[in-house]
């Protein structure tokens, strides 16, 4: 690679479509979420700055260390998140604008770093020194073991579907010659069963059981001050903008169409009414439905997709 | 103007702490949550861990049993932080100045920012404290 192109590419990871603009369109997300639940319980809601006055404000605050605690695992736990949401936005944006720039199963990659996220709250948990912290942490697992076999078998449905295209740029030309995935009666079972595995994976009610705000105070963030804590935040928000955006990738012909805004805020907006309308439900409860309706649903839509409905 | 201190006074994070109140002004604290009042319009949220808070709200004149608790939650707070004195009884001990158990009032014993007098303070007079505490920043 030559030295214009690794600045090109430090270029794609940091400010465009990478870190930076998935940074401001996931925190201005994470506003619509908050206004709109606002809304939702007749409250008149933030201001639309109000994520980036948090991000800035914890910035500026101290970090305490627990006493006890190692300092590797503690400031380490929030990078490991942010970076895997940060390449997986990197590869997902790259893919939509030029398709022809990314490597073969590039989806595979994108399902792995997304687990990222996931697994620095879980370290971070464990690492902080607090039986809430600890809980958290356990529950988070379980909660990962639950959707993640729901999630992958719905977003290798669009794969079989298309006979095999597993980079995300062939599974964007095969939409854009045979109309979008969810046309297809498989693929709508399997967008249904990504949807509610997404909401599990952003960590909003009715599957917030690991921060459990009520029970466990903060769950695995209940020792995070200052800017763990807020990269904690942007990796939440980040992954709030990039799951919608794999999902339109895979299933609704791809973010560079004019639809993607009104599918975009479709999306969002299913997330934050489920999370508005539902109350918490209990890890038993929550990897039942994973395991059982949620999972039979996915498995339907993968022996569907491979019989060509 | 500072970043830092605009960040701040936009987003101030709220820890409540009963020191020992008899519940009615903790219960106009939760007051300014509800969709007639509204904080979150100013940024205002409440936190569940001391370690996520800006501004600590007392309630109570501060008994014997609670005293350790006291230290221990105003040490935990990540600084800077504001102390927020709600009620009479933590303002000046109130009926229970001089008893046997207390040992407040709570200016003894943290650094106040802003008193809130009251019996219980109005959500509106919470409001307003809290606006003024964060324009003194």
């Amino acid at each position: 690679m030559t030295l214009s192109g690794a600045f090109l590419g430090l270029f794609y990871l940091v400010v465009f479509p990478g870190f930076a603009f998935t940074a401001v369109v996931g925190l201005f997300s994470s506003w619509v979420e908050r206004k709109l639940s606002a809304r939702l319980q007749w409250r008149v809601g933030p201001p639309w700055y109000q994520p980036f006055a948090d991000f800035l404000k914890l910035l500026g605050k101290e970090n305490v260390v627990p006493q006890g605690a190692s300092r590797i695992g503690f400031f380490g736990a929030p990078v490991v998140g942010l970076a895997g949401v940060t390449l997986a936005s990197t590869i997902l944006w790259m893919a939509n604008i030029s398709p022809g720039s990314i490597f073969v199963g590039d989806l595979i990659a994108v399902i792995y770093l997304l687990m990222l996220p996931s697994l620095g709250i879980i370290i971070g948990g464990s690492f902080s020194r607090n039986p809430f912290g600890a809980t958290g942490a356990s529950r988070e697992v379980k909660l990962m073991l639950a959707y993640e076999m729901p999630f992958l078998i719905a977003l290798m449905t669009p794969v079989v579907k298309s006979g095999g295209l597993i980079s995300i740029g062939a599974l964007l030309d095969f939409q854009q010659g045979q109309g979008w995935m969810l046309g297809n009666a498989s693929c709508a079972l399997a967008f249904t069963a990504a949807l509610f595995s997404s909401q599990a994976k952003l960590g909003l009610a009715p599957f917030d059981i690991s921060e459990a705000e009520t029970e466990l105070i903060a769950g695995p963030l209940v020792e995070y001050s200052g800017s763990a804590l807020a990269l904690f935040k942007l990796t939440k928000a980040m992954l709030l903008a990039v799951l919608p955006i794999l999902l339109i990738t895979i299933f609704l012909g791809g973010a560079r169409t004019p639809r993607t805004p009104l599918t975009y805020v479709l999306v969002l907006g299913f997330f934050i009414v489920l999370k508005n309308t539902n109350p918490r439900v209990r890890i038993d409860q929550a990897m039942r439905f994973f395991w059982i309706p949620l999972l039979a649903l996915a498995t339907l839509g993968i022996v569907l997709a491979a019989v060509g409905v | 103007m500072d970043i830092k201190k605009w960040g701040l006074k936009k987003s101030p994070w709220v820890f409540h702490l009963n020191t020992g109140a008899c519940n009615n002004c903790d219960i106009e604290i939760l007051d300014c949550l509800t969709p007639r009042f509204d904080l979150e319009r100013f940024g205002v949220q409440l936190v569940t861990t001391p370690r996520h808070a800006d501004v600590l709200l007392v309630t109570g004149p501060v008994t014997r049993q609670a005293l350790p608790r006291l230290k221990h939650v105003y040490e935990q707070v990540a600084k800077p932080c504001l102390v927020v004195a709600v009620g009479t009884c933590a303002c000046s001990c109130g009926i229970f100045d001089g008893s046997y158990h207390v040992a407040g009032p709570l200016d003894k014993i943290i650094p106040v920012d802003v008193y809130l007098p009251g019996c219980p303070p109005k959500p509106e007079a919470i409001i307003l404290g809290v606006r003024k505490a964060l324009n003194k920043l």
